[in-house]
């Protein structure tokens, strides 16, 4: 039991999770429901992919604005070349190439961004506020400002599959979330990514070339942004230019909400997961209330703070005495 | 000691913006000596050892190592030839373990990049059993006291087969018998055939410790000695270039009224049951180690930390300092540690720092008067002797006595009667620091009551009227001028005070 509440003390998230899982339970009959959880989980899925990798990039003491951005070109591309009619012969494999120049363009761009943090030295809030701006602007290049339809149908459902009992996109991101935790806790990589973060210096001095290492972060964000955009592409069976506008504000706000510092050096996957599932179970029970999606922003918002204030409540520890 | 020298520095230079860090200097040092290196602040023993350590480039001259020729352009490079700097500026990640820390970037790996714990925590163990310290391997860093942390810093170089170990300022913040264990670990070190370079102000451990002592004087070569055939005496002179009585006091004061009266004032676990008084014109000086709670103390009398129990009487009335802005109307200011980041805004000019504190009494309504600000900055420049061009001059420009001069003027500004100065001449080149030191017997002689915080045992012995020995929080003892010396405020801040105490 005080294991339990310690526990809770930490990753104050999990606890506002019950509260509010048993506040919609009671307040609305079609909230505590299976298939609704599922629901829950496939509208979790997007958002929490990209906060895995951003959980890395802030604990790196870095930020990365140019997720949304990514997302609507992972999203154009693997919707646009699956229609190419050099692949139309090609039956389902016509997926391959698509997903591949998707994915690749993920990973080339949090290269970018990366390269960039590390050889210019320049602040990663700026570098990928730059290409937060560029990428959105070669999206709309790229697809002329059209929304494109999948030719394959067996990517549409791809989305809407199931894997046994489970949504596919639900195994997905679990399966993504259990693989970067792996990363964090267990790897020599996971512990120089809290020590880059935590004392930059102390990182350089102990011979942690921590160039290549934020730059592999900004990669596997990179990877796990256009791979959300697959699974939005997928959902829908169509992308837009403007898909995954505002999504590096959620990410970040889940993100915080799991505990990760701004200033990085300390955070983990349990917390990040609490933070998305924390916006997704708000956002799906307040929908289920009915309450209008401004006041649902509205709630967010206070929800956010309130949250970070408790944190910071429960784990003051040498900030004693201090007044502000 | 052979005749080749494990490592040899020939005609190093080294230049930043401005400054002359490193001219022409030549250094070896050979398998199983204990080479030690002084100087004053500034004197370029730190840059030396970073180009030792790979994180600067030398501009001129070479480094060999077991007669080769050797680059080394990051740490890591460093380290992988057996160079080893042990920080003196702690260099640990807080949120991570004692292990992880001891074996930061190069942590024991399994497959698939995994850490190896069960070999990482079985190594550490041991080397923790070496150091005796008395705590386990997966303690947070940031849990430990700052000589533990010390602690984990040195055990790093057990880590490695290092061929040159370097040791700055070891035991800046060590307990007695945390340094017998330190000394014990560098005498196994030296028998196992490394070269050592050990760093400190210390004379004793010096002596103690060293087969030869090199001495750096404004980033040139002072000399080199033999450490049996020399004395303190010699090694002092080449340091500072003169023979100069440093504890000498400079003048007895006559104390007035009773500025500040404090009584059984504590701060949670950061300071217990203090008790003392300030008069008008005279110097308290407040010395201990890191972590004793001077600083944690100057910042209750500042607003900065809200007491937990006990009384402060300012001139006679009770008073309960709400904030800094409380204290500055009451008349008390804090020069604080850390010039750069708690004291000025480096990036405004001279002027603007000066009246930061006293902006109100700047202004006609919400508009700033220039001219009134300018005569401010004039007043203080002529009595401090600021050496600046102009008051147009950015503060981070200023040599680091120039800026403590400014901090000083701009609470001077705020005209005090008690002014606390925590750290005066941290980092400041020696001829800055004689001024400081005078400028701060003046102003007690012309009536402020002034508290001085300090590492250096001469900076206090020098400047006090009474002295004030703190040690874990509390206050040990109170000396005269007259009667304190050097080895009764060294058993006071050590703790040997207590223990004797203890056991009689």
């Amino acid at each position: 039991m005080n294991r339990t509440l310690r526990w809770l003390s930490r990753n104050p998230i999990w606890g506002f999770i019950l509260l509010i899982f048993v506040f919609f339970s009671l307040a609305n009959p079609f909230f505590f429901d299976l298939q609704n959880f599922e629901n829950i989980l496939v509208q979790t899925s997007t958002i929490g992919l990209i906060a895995l990798g951003m959980t890395l990039v802030m604990i790196n003491g870095n930020i990365d604005l140019s997720v949304g951005g990514i997302v609507a070109l992972s999203a154009s591309l693997v919707v646009d070349i699956q229609g190419w009619e050099v692949f139309a012969g090609w039956g389902d494999w016509q997926l391959v190439p698509a997903v591949a120049a998707a994915l690749l363009a993920g990973v080339a761009l949090g290269a970018l961004n990366g390269l960039i943090v590390w050889w210019t030295g320049v602040d990663a809030f700026i570098v990928t506020l730059g290409a937060m701006l560029g990428i959105r602007g070669l999206v709309f290049v790229y697809t002329k400002e059209q929304s494109f339809y999948a030719a394959n149908f067996a990517f549409s459902d791809f989305g809407s599959s199931n894997i046994g009992p489970l949504p596919t996109l639900a195994v997905v991101f679990l399966v993504c979330a259990l693989l970067v935790h792996w990363l964090l806790s267990q790897t020599v990589h996971g512990r120089n990514t809290y020590a880059v973060g935590g004392n930059r210096q102390a990182a350089v001095n102990a011979g942690i070339r921590i160039g290549p290492h934020m730059m592999v972060n900004f990669i596997i964000l990179g990877f796990l942004a256009a791979l959300a955009g697959m699974t939005l592409a997928s959902q829908m069976g169509a992308s837009t230019p403007t898909l995954g506008q505002d999504y590096e504000l959620w990410v970040i706000t889940a993100v915080v909400l799991g505990g990760t510092k701004l200033t990085g050096g300390a955070g983990n996957i349990v917390g990040t997961l609490g933070g998305v599932l924390a916006i997704g179970i708000l956002r799906n029970g307040m929908n289920l209330m009915q309450v209008p999606a401004f006041y649902v922003l509205v709630i967010l918002g206070v929800i956010l703070i309130a949250v970070l204030f408790l944190d910071r409540q429960l784990n003051r520890k040498g900030q004693e005495g201090y007044r502000l | 000691m052979t005749d080749r020298p494990t490592l040899t520095l020939s005609h190093i230079g080294k230049s930043f913006p401005g400054v002359r860090a490193i001219d022409d200097v030549s250094l070896d040092i050979h398998p199983g000596e204990v080479h030690a290196l002084l100087g004053e602040n500034g004197a370029g023993k730190s840059t030396l050892m970073k180009i030792l350590a790979g994180m600067y480039q030398p501009d001129e001259g070479e480094i060999t190592l077991d007669g080769a020729r050797v680059v080394m352009r990051t740490p890591l490079e460093a380290k992988a030839l057996g160079v080893v700097l042990i920080h003196q500026e702690l260099s640990l990640v807080k949120e991570l373990s004692v292990a992880e820390n001891i074996y930061l970037g190069d942590l024991p790996r399994r497959s698939l990049g995994r850490v190896d714990w069960k070999t990482l925590y079985a190594r550490v163990g041991d080397i923790l059993k070496r150091l005796k310290c008395g705590f386990t391997p997966d303690t947070r860093v940031g849990d430990l006291s700052i000589a533990n942390q010390q602690m984990v810093e040195i055990a790093r170089v057990l880590t490695t087969t290092a061929r040159v170990v370097i040791f700055d300022e070891p035991t800046a913040s060590l307990t007695d018998a945390e340094k017998i264990v330190l000394f014990d670990i560098i005498r196994d070190l030296k028998a196992g055939g490394a070269a050592i370079i050990y760093i400190s102000h210390r004379m004793d451990e010096i002596f103690t410790l060293s087969d030869r002592i090199t001495v750096l004087r404004d980033g040139k070569h002072s000399g080199t000695l033999a450490t049996t055939e020399t004395n303190e005496d010699e090694v002092t002179r080449l340091m500072i270039g003169r023979s100069l009585d440093l504890t000498r006091r400079i003048e007895a004061s006559t104390p007035g009224e009773v500025v500040l009266d404090v009584r059984g004032l504590s701060c949670g676990r950061l300071f217990q049951d203090v008790s003392f008084t300030v008069h008008a014109g005279e110097v308290v000086g407040f010395y201990g180690l890191i972590g004793a709670g001077r600083s944690e103390i100057a910042e209750t009398l500042f607003g900065l930390r809200a007491p937990t129990a006990g009384t402060i009487r300012f001139r006679g009335e009770p008073v309960s300092i709400a904030s800094p802005a409380h204290a500055i109307s009451l008349g008390i200011s804090l020069v604080p540690e850390s010039r750069k980041e708690q004291g000025l805004v480096l990036e405004l000019n001279c002027r603007d720092n000066i009246t930061l504190a006293t902006i109100d009494a700047m202004a006609n309504g919400p508009f700033l008067s220039g001219s009134r600000e300018a005569a401010v900055f004039e007043k203080y420049r002529e009595r401090l002797r600021i050496k600046t061009p102009g008051w147009r001059q950015v503060v981070g420009n200023l040599s680091g006595g120039n800026q403590q001069k400014i901090v000083i003027g701009k609470w001077l500004a705020t005209q005090p009667k008690l002014l606390i100065l925590d750290e005066p001449t941290r980092g400041i080149d020696i001829g800055s620091k004689a001024e400081i030191h005078d400028l701060i017997r003046e102003l007690a002689r012309s009536g402020y009551a002034i508290i001085v915080i300090s590492s250096e045992m001469p900076e206090v012995l020098k400047v006090s009227d009474r002295v004030i020995g703190m040690y874990h929080g509390r206050l040990m003892r109170e000396f005269t001028a007259e009667e304190v010396t050097e080895d009764k405020l060294v058993q006071a801040i050590s703790g040997i005070a207590e223990k004797k105490a203890a056991s009689a």
